[in-house]
């Protein structure tokens, strides 16, 4: 075999010098931002109403709990599992805080017990995948459908309704910062991103999802404790998603059995648009952030461009289509 | 058989997965500062009984000593404390992730009061420093093992035992990726470590590689050990007989 240290040495040379232009292709998260301002930019000149501060803080307030049982989703994806469960667990728990409040319990005790329902029926999952070798989808299907009875089981089909004034605060409330009024959960949106992408990208535990994720062999080989980690992260992702659940109910002021239906694949759409491989191991909250917020200004903006609204599912499948697409194109060509 | 003491000695092994007889009662012993090399056919058992002293595999009869004393060793983790480090075949890197976080992979250095925070340039300078010592060129070490050459992902699955002082190394098939240059440079290694006070155990294909750093070689035929033999006292020709079963040629 020839070989020619002075040509081996130039391409490595030329593979550390990546341009300007690489860089940004390279990461998923710049060139979803590039698409979601080329889309702001569009919307502020052709239409009057979006750029006021006042839609604006509708579509964070619109997606926030989406957004956030997307961390949670976001968590498990990563580690290699998925939950299909999040949709019914966010309705259930609101449907828990609802009927404590309805029962006259504090506001901040209502809240904690249905906190600590999403999380338990997260646990169930995570222990569902790590101790009895469920695959996650099957484990997470079957977890959703056995919750959406609950739903309807304990309501025998009616909403909770006549939810008291301090309750509504949380999802209704506007914090006032600077000139703006701030809605409440976004700021909650905004402290659980930060939360989560700390998680994942800083402490020992982050890493060793994205091992668990990326290699589950190689991660038990190295010393991991992946049954641990599967616990961690379905705890995790039903806890952000009966927060998210607790928010909604709070915004519509009424907790409705049928609540959240198919809200598990905005769920997952905003993870997957957001660059998170549904093959674990890679990707960032971040991603899943934008994911949500790119999905509700697609709606925003379909509506405010007098686009017919039974056409909204069709375009939110395209953009899906789309981002995976560009994500994977990316991931082929390096 | 030696003067001193083996470190890791294992006494009547069996493997049964189902009913594959993988290994059959097989002793084997390594001893401080020796080298030995494990061979044998495909399917002979070779993988399977270093997957055993690395805690990957449970064996279904045998005992284990390390240093005089019986132990178990259940888990990675239990031959890690012990003081056993693995190179896998399968190299066992998460593909998705930075050279350094490989690098760390399940032992990652942690930062300030709580030990939660991973100290990511720590593991940076450290993995920079000891792959330099190795003399392996990974350009930029932020690049994910996915865009690897497979020789540069066997340095790295070599290098990053090294720093963890184990007294029992175990390579399983350390130059099947690896060109004329860097293969050398593995087999130095084998020879440094050795000089430094490390066991190794070492699987592979290529007999000359094996007659190069070995004390002693160990043959496998059909889960069962045909052979024992130290270097100076055999040939290349005696092993491959005892490899393939002497019948047959």
């Amino acid at each position: 075999m020839i070989e020619d240290p002075q040509i081996e040495e130039e391409r490595e040379e030329e593979e550390s010098q990546p341009t300007l232009l690489f860089r940004i292709f390279h990461n998923q998260l710049i060139t979803l931002i590039l698409v979601l301002l080329v889309i702001v930019v569009f919307l502020g000149v052709t239409t009057r109403t979006f750029l006021t501060a006042n839609n604006i803080f509708n579509v964070l307030r619109a997606f926030s709990w989406i957004a956030i049982a997307a961390f949670g989703q976001s968590m498990v994806i990563i580690g290699g599992g998925i939950d299909l469960s999040c949709g019914s667990n966010m309705a259930f728990c609101g449907i828990v805080a609802g009927a404590f409040l309805v029962a006259g319990y504090p506001v901040a005790l209502a809240v904690l017990v249905a906190l600590a329902v999403g999380a338990g029926i997260g646990f169930l999952n995570g222990f569902m995948v790590s101790r009895t070798y469920l695959p996650p989808f099957i484990a997470t299907l079957g977890m959703m459908s056995i919750i959406r009875g609950f739903c309807y089981g304990l309501t025998s089909g009616w909403p909770v309704r006549g939810l008291p004034q301090s309750f509504l605060f949380l999802g209704q409330a506007d914090i006032p910062f600077l000139t703006w009024k701030i809605p409440l959960p976004a700021i909650i949106m905004v402290a659980f991103a930060i939360f989560s992408f700390i998680l994942l990208e800083k402490t020992k535990l982050g890493y060793h999802i994205y091992a668990v994720g990326g290699n589950e062999y190689a991660a038990s080989l190295a010393g991991i404790n992946c049954s641990r980690v599967k616990l961690v992260i379905f705890t995790l992702s039903g806890l952000f998603a009966g927060l998210g659940g607790i928010l909604m109910t709070s915004r519509l002021g009424v907790a409705a059995p049928t609540a959240a239906s198919g809200y598990e694949l905005d769920v997952i759409a905003a993870a997957a648009i957001g660059g998170i491989s549904l093959d674990g191991g890679e990707g960032s909250v971040w991603g899943a952030l934008i994911g949500a917020a790119l999905m509700q200004i697609l709606r925003n903006a379909l509506v405010l461009l007098g686009f017919p609204a039974y056409w909204q599912p069709s375009a939110i499948g395209a953009v899906i289509i789309g981002a995976v697409m560009i994500d994977q194109y990316r991931k082929r060509r390096i | 058989m030696e003067k001193n003491l083996p470190i890791l000695e294992l006494r009547g092994i069996c493997k049964y997965f189902g009913g594959i007889h993988a290994l059959e009662d097989v002793d084997f012993s390594v001893c401080p500062q020796e080298v030995v090399a494990l061979v044998g056919d495909n399917g002979a058992g070779k993988s399977t009984l270093i997957k055993i002293i690395a805690g990957v595999h449970y064996p279904t009869r045998g005992e284990i000593y390390w240093q005089g004393e019986k132990v178990e060793i259940n888990s990675p983790q239990d031959a890690r404390n012990l003081g056993i480090e693995t190179v896998y075949q399968e190299l066992a890197l998460v593909e998705t992730r930075d050279v350094p976080t490989n690098f760390f992979l399940g032992r990652e250095p942690t930062r300030g009061k709580w030990k939660i925070f991973v100290d990511h340039k720590k593991m940076t300078e450290e993995t920079t420093k000891t792959l330099q010592d190795l003399g392996v060129t990974i350009p930029r070490l932020n690049t994910l093992v996915r865009y690897l050459s497979g020789g540069q992902r066997q340095s790295l699955a070599i290098g990053r035992i090294i720093p963890w002082g184990g007294k029992v190394i175990i390579m399983d098939e350390p130059t099947a990726a690896l060109g004329v240059k860097e293969s050398r440079r593995v087999l130095d290694l084998v020879r440094q470590l050795k000089e430094k006070g490390c066991s190794v155990i070492i699987i592979s294909h290529n007999l000359r590689h094996v007659f190069s750093v070995a004390d002693r070689i160990v043959v496998l035929r059909g889960g069962r050990k045909v052979g024992e033999k130290k270097k100076e006292e055999t040939t290349m020709d005696e092993i491959v007989k005892l490899m393939v079963g002497a019948e047959m040629l």
